[in-house]
């Protein structure tokens, strides 16, 4: 079952990025505000060209 | 603060609006041809032609929707809403052309090689090695410029949605990378790296986490954009969404060994798998309370707008299934569930309803939104939802009902102690059922067919719009990051993305290492008789592969009475050390074959190959006449030895030479036996080789008979 070793090496390399990742979030200020993000995604620019060919 | 003018490119989600629809069509149409196959076997027309059998259109039917349907149906997405959400357009326009006729690309080769055959025999991993490479290009591509748009974003939150398509690329890349280890053998011929077990636990563990990943992960970040948008409020709790997405990831890579219960993996695995597949359900349901819950006071909007009557069934398919898998990782559930159409009615309730009626309803908002008109008919849209909900419920309940009356049915046992039913009794019951799913898998094409006449009337009553306009102030370059500026400096600029890049490389590089000098002192066996196939049962092997057998017929007997009784001594472990790839199988709609080995006469196969019906009445299985036509491919011999020793299989040095003499003779040895019972055929011909393997299955282990 040495293939258990490989798995483990590749599952927690991914488990350890994104824990990177999540800590880089927290720290970048990602989720100090959890209100507006969710806001914010509903207004497009309505401006829109039909550049015709 | 000076606002910067942008446009957003429409035309490359456009592209891979068309391609999703164009091959969920195709991909489902081949379901119900599979579907109708196993109820009337004459559908699989392998009098005339080897290609279309129930075996190698299956493989064609999950990979197209899998990766051509929800794929692009992700890209879609992707494509659209990256944009959208970070206030960018694509980072590099040729990247996404070359990733979009990229993938289509792949496609076409998938449904070609794999109708022709060539398969490793993995499930969902079905493909060979050039296209694996292939898909490893074309997905780097595909990263690039995700991050490139990232990196160049003028929005510096990064909402939850891209975080899903995030731990989606990263994660389906290491999955692809390390499930796809092959030794290659020839151009279109490789041999997993892995054997036995070992290669049973990278597959699942890579079957799984395609769902999660593929299936699953970049749907819910669709869901996270495309429900909001649609409803036109936020979505009920964004910190929940975000503790959604956090404790999903870590969860869903350790829950792969459920698929392998009771199975010769070491309980310890097992257990494993079943415990973080309970713990699943937390964020799962967190995940579809929070969806449904953005509706709460629109309900009045789902009534009228056929889109969120999409998403709100998809949603709680979503909730149902992962609700349901869980359950099904549970040992005592999963010993009903493993092998029926259980597993088949769970995977499409997902696949159906999750991926199925979110793709349905993202395309009604975004086809109007990109040709600037209004949905044609959103009664014709209405009767979509009606139909494909009905094509579900079609589909899934035959499916459960089956499940069970085949359950057990194979454990009864007459009061003398005898199995109460043969297995063909069984394939009897429930073909009727297969019947009603196949009528449900067609009700819910009729839908998309509905669907696609629908958005080609909202497309023509339009004007596509090719590029829209949009401006946002620039990123403040100089944000000050709190405290820990080590992570900022690191990850803000450019450097990250080469970071990213170069751990793939290196990552890559350590595994191709690693797992050589891992896995071929492990081949050592554990048990004393089992042998390497000998040339000839190595073809035959190669052919059942060919063949896709695994997709009806398991090589695993559970120690179950009932198992045990009717196929014989359990599988132990030791028995698979040279199997590369396994082919435990995952689903018995044919009987189990791991001690299928001198249970029959050769003669008994023979003819059992050529008309399934003449051995077992009432059976479904497909004839296979083009065995007894093409002869065994002896060229390959040589190098299929030279590739098994490379992976540890003991053959002796220098056996490639006379690999094909020591073939021959056994073949001669059949064809002889054969004659006996009066059948005439030539020595080199395929089925010799088939009959030769199969006779070979699970016969290492000497039993003494029990009384």
């Amino acid at each position: 079952m040495s293939v258990i070793i490989i798995l483990l090496l590749v599952s927690i390399s991914i488990a350890g990025g994104f824990l990177i990742a999540f800590f880089w979030s927290v720290n970048d200020g990602q989720y100090d505000d959890d209100t507006s993000p969710a806001q914010r995604i509903l207004f497009d620019n309505k401006k829109i060209n039909t550049n015709k060919k | 603060m000076n606002q910067e003018k942008f446009y957003y490119d429409n035309k490359i989600p456009r592209l891979f609006a068309i391609a999703c629809i164009f091959w969920g069509t195709v991909g489902m149409l081949l379901g119900v041809i599979a579907a109708f196959q196993l109820a009337f076997p004459v559908l699989n027309f392998s009098e005339y032609m080897p290609y279309l059998t129930f075996g190698r259109l299956r493989p064609v039917h999950t990979n197209a929707v899998i990766f051509a349907f929800v794929g692009n149906g992700i890209f879609t997405a992707v494509y659209y809403a990256i944009p959208r959400l970070l206030k960018t357009p694509m980072w590099n326009r040729a990247l996404s052309l070359i990733h979009f006729w990229g993938w289509q690309f792949i496609i076409v080769c998938a449904a070609v090689t794999l109708l022709m055959g060539y398969t490793t025999g993995k499930e969902y991993a079905e493909l060979e090695w050039p296209i694996d490479i292939l898909i490893t290009i074309i997905w780097v591509v595909f990263g690039i410029n995700m991050f490139g748009t990232i990196f160049t974003r003028r929005e510096r939150h990064l909402y939850v949605a891209i975080w899903f398509f995030i731990a989606s690329w990263v994660t389906v890349a290491m999955l692809h990378i390390v499930n796809s280890f092959e030794i290659p053998v020839s151009f279109m011929k490789s041999y997993s790296w892995y054997a036995g077990v070992q290669d049973a636990l990278v597959q699942w563990w890579y079957g799984h986490n395609a769902v999660a990943f593929f299936l699953t992960t970049p749907y819910l970040g669709l869901m996270y954009y495309f429900l909001p948008k649609a409803a036109d409020r936020p979505v009920y709790s964004y910190r929940l969404s975000i503790v959604h997405f956090w404790s999903l990831i870590f969860l869903y890579i350790w829950a792969g060994p459920h698929h392998l219960l009771y199975t010769a993996l070491p309980d310890w695995a097992q257990s494993v798998g079943t415990a973080f597949s309970i713990m699943l359900i937390l964020p799962s349901w967190g995940g579809m309370l929070n969806g449904l819950f953005t509706l709460r006071g629109a309900w009045d909007k789902v009534r009228e707008d056929p889109v969120l009557k999409f998403f709100v069934v998809a949603v709680t398919c979503y909730g149902m299934s992962t609700f349901e898998g869980p359950m099904l990782s549970l040992k005592n559930v999963n010993a009903i569930s493993h092998y029926s159409d259980w597993t088949v009615a769970h995977v499409h309730i997902g696949a159906l309803g999750w991926n199925g009626f979110m793709t349905f309803g993202m395309m009604y908002w975004l086809i109007p939104k990109l040709f600037n008109a209004k949905l044609y008919s959103r009664k014709l849209a209405s009767a979509h939802f009606w139909i494909g909900t009905l094509g579900i419920l079609l589909y899934a309940i035959p499916m459960y009902w089956s499940a069970f009356r085949s359950y057990f049915m194979m454990k009864a046992f007459t009061p003398s102690g005898q199995l109460e039913y043969e297995f063909i009794d069984v394939v009897q019951t429930v073909v009727p059922f297969y019947v009603i799913r196949a009528v449900g898998g067609t009700i819910f094409l009729i839908g998309v067919f509905l669907m696609i006449y629908n958005l080609i009337k909202t497309a023509q009553s339009g004007d596509f719009v090719e590029s829209e306009e949009a401006s946002a102030a620039p990123l403040v370059k100089e944000y000050t990051a709190p405290k820990n500026s080590i992570w900022h400096s690191l990850i803000e600029r450019k450097p990250l993305l080469l970071l990213v890049l170069s751990l793939i490389v290196v990552g890559i590089g350590g595994l191709v290492e690693l797992i050589p000098t891992f896995l071929v002192k492990e081949n050592i066996p554990t048990i004393a008789s089992v042998k390497p196939y000998t040339p000839l049962e190595l073809q035959g092997r190669d052919i059942y592969i060919r063949e896709g057998c695994y997709n009806c017929h398991s090589q695993m007997i559970r120690p179950f009475r009932y198992e045990v009784t009717r196929y014989g001594e359990y599988s132990k472990a030791g028995e698979f050390v040279y199997d590369h790839p396994f082919q435990w199988g995952s689903k018995r709609t044919g009987p189990d074959l791991a001690r299928i080995g001198k249970k029959y006469g050769d003669s008994w196969h023979f003819n059992h190959m050529l008309e399934p019906t003449s051995m077992a009445p009432g059976s479904i299985m497909p004839s296979y006449p083009s065995m007894y036509e093409n002869t065994i491919d002896k060229v390959s011999t040589n190098s299929k030895i030279h590739a098994m020793r490379k992976m540890g299989v003991p053959y002796p040095d220098g056996y490639e030479a006379i690999a094909n003499q020591d073939l021959e003779k056994q073949a001669m040895q059949i064809t002889k036996g054969l004659k006996e019972n009066k059948i005439e055929i030539a020595s080199d011909k395929e089925i010799i080789a088939l009959i030769a393997y199969l006779q070979r299955i699970g016969t290492d282990i000497k039993l003494e008979p029990k009384k």
